[in-house]
């Protein structure tokens, strides 16, 4: 096995938590982001689609979602920034009997954000597990595996998967989910039902081309701020939603194109937004071969290329729906399909290698700590 | 009746770290002998066996040298001294 490398962040560093098709690694870096320190590969030989840093009641806990392709995936934790890790005896996300399903991956795990010891993970095939004992069990959502409409999801290229989940940030009952190949589910009652919310978004792929559910959403951000304020990357379209996501209209202004799986949104700031448009569901890369991060300073009324130190040339990217992440301090980070990490500490005006040569990068994660 | 179990190396930390575990038990078929694995080492159920029962689709288990997928499966019958290997299937990219 390879050998394993550590980090030791201190208070005020930067973390970032990087998911591979190989393991997981770790960077740190101090505020001014001008340095990475590397640790990993940890779980080397698994994929790891989630990772998750929870800071609430004191903790230092880091999240993964490991999936081994011979030996399934056991969600494990570190509270000593990956030094070690738990090793649970039984699988802790598990369908239970009823649903006559078997886990493939865990794509989300998300600290909730009104209750310290409550977790939320969003599982392929779809499904919303929840813990409240900090992690230590887990229960399938019933309200949301048993909505009528589950039948007729499909999978879309990555598995039909549960990859995005967004409680609300002042209305601790209205959860929201997107799936693909489903679109969106809102809960407005702590995830005891469920219904689908996915009004102006459209379906390139389907006949009727605004149906009620079935669309293929790759990232939806949701402002902390100003939750009425969402954003969203569509297989095939770019939205704004201004009153929690009950409706969308286009904000594909001036962008290359509005494909792509991407997006991040500025923490203080619900006009901030970027994302990596990519050439189209037929080829999906960076346009002209070069690598662009598009920014909006205004809710998307026009988009900006932030290519400063990424590769204008021969750059046939993509990055993944769960490989971009923003602080709180400026910071935008994402990860590529070629296993390349950058990072910028000013929204993109300038970007930094934070590594080359990974596996293909699958999920990028940043914590404050 | 003694069956005799192989343990992959990534499923020894979850098996007393052995690599070969020998139980008593009474047995007809591949599952139930396999259960008797599980009562010793319940850490191991979960990453060879998924929820719904099946056997996890990149690992294999041979009986006697035969993989039970030619065969009955988890029903295929087992002997009074059997040797059961759980293996890891050859895939990864």
């Amino acid at each position: 096995m390879p050998e394993i490398t550590y980090v030791t962040p201190k208070k005020g560093d930067v973390l970032l938590l990087v998911g591979t098709m190989k393991g997981a690694f770790l960077f740190r870096s101090n505020k001014s982001r001008k340095k990475w320190e590397k640790g990993g590969p940890y779980f080397a030989g698994s994929a790891v689609y989630a990772m998750a840093y929870d800071d609430r009641k004191g903790r230092q806990r880091l999240w993964a979602g490991p999936t081994s392709m011979h030996w399934g995936n056991v969600l494990r934790s570190s509270d000593d920034f990956g030094k070690t890790w738990s090793i649970p005896q039984e699988a802790n996300i598990k369908f239970p009997q009823r649903a006559e399903a078997a886990l493939k991956n865990v794509w989300q795990i998300v600290p909730s954000r009104h209750d310290d010891d409550t977790l939320f993970c969003g599982v392929e095939p779809a499904a919303l597990f929840k813990s409240t004992d900090a992690g230590e069990t887990w229960d399938l959502v019933d309200g949301l595996w048993d909505h009528p409409q589950r039948p007729k999801w499909q999978p879309g290229g990555g598995g039909l998967c549960l990859h995005t989940i967004l409680q609300d940030p002042k209305d601790k009952k209205r959860i929201r989910v997107a799936i693909s190949t489903a679109g969106m589910y809102v809960s407005e009652d702590n995830g005891a039902t469920w219904r689908p919310s996915n009004k102006g978004v459209r379906a390139e792929f389907l006949p009727d081309k605004y149906p009620e559910f079935g669309q293929c959403v790759h990232k939806v951000v949701q402002s902390r701020k100003k939750p009425q304020r969402m954003y969203l990357q569509n297989h095939w379209g770019l939205y704004r939603s201004d009153d929690r996501g009950e409706s969308w209209k286009d904000i594909a202004n001036g962008v290359p194109s509005d494909f792509g799986f991407a997006m991040a949104i500025h923490p203080d700031d619900a006009d901030k937004v970027w994302i990596v448009p990519l050439e189209s569901d037929g080829f999906r890369a960076t346009p002209e071969g070069k690598l662009r991060v598009y920014r909006t300073k205004n809710g998307g009324k026009k988009w900006e290329p932030m290519t400063k130190g990424l590769p204008q040339e021969d750059a046939y990217e993509c990055v993944l729906r769960d490989a971009m992440a923003a602080d709180a301090l400026d910071g935008v980070y994402f990860g590529t399909r070629s296993g390349k990490v950058f990072a910028s500490a000013n929204e993109g005006r300038k970007w930094m290698t934070v590594i080359d040569g990974l596996p293909p990068v699958v999920s990028v994660k940043a914590a404050r700590i | 009746m003694a069956y005799t179990f192989f343990i992959p190396g990534p499923l020894r930390e979850y098996a007393g770290n052995r690599g070969e575990v020998q139980l008593n038990g009474s047995a007809r078929s591949v599952a139930d002998a396999l259960s008797l694995l599980w009562a010793q080492y319940p850490a191991v159920r979960d990453r060879v066996i998924t929820e719904v029962g099946d056997v996890r689709p990149h690992v294999n288990i041979f009986v006697d040298g035969e993989s039970i997928r030619d065969s009955a499966g988890l029903g295929t019958t087992v002997r009074d001294g059997a040797e059961i290997f759980i293996l890891p299937a050859v895939s990864g990219g």
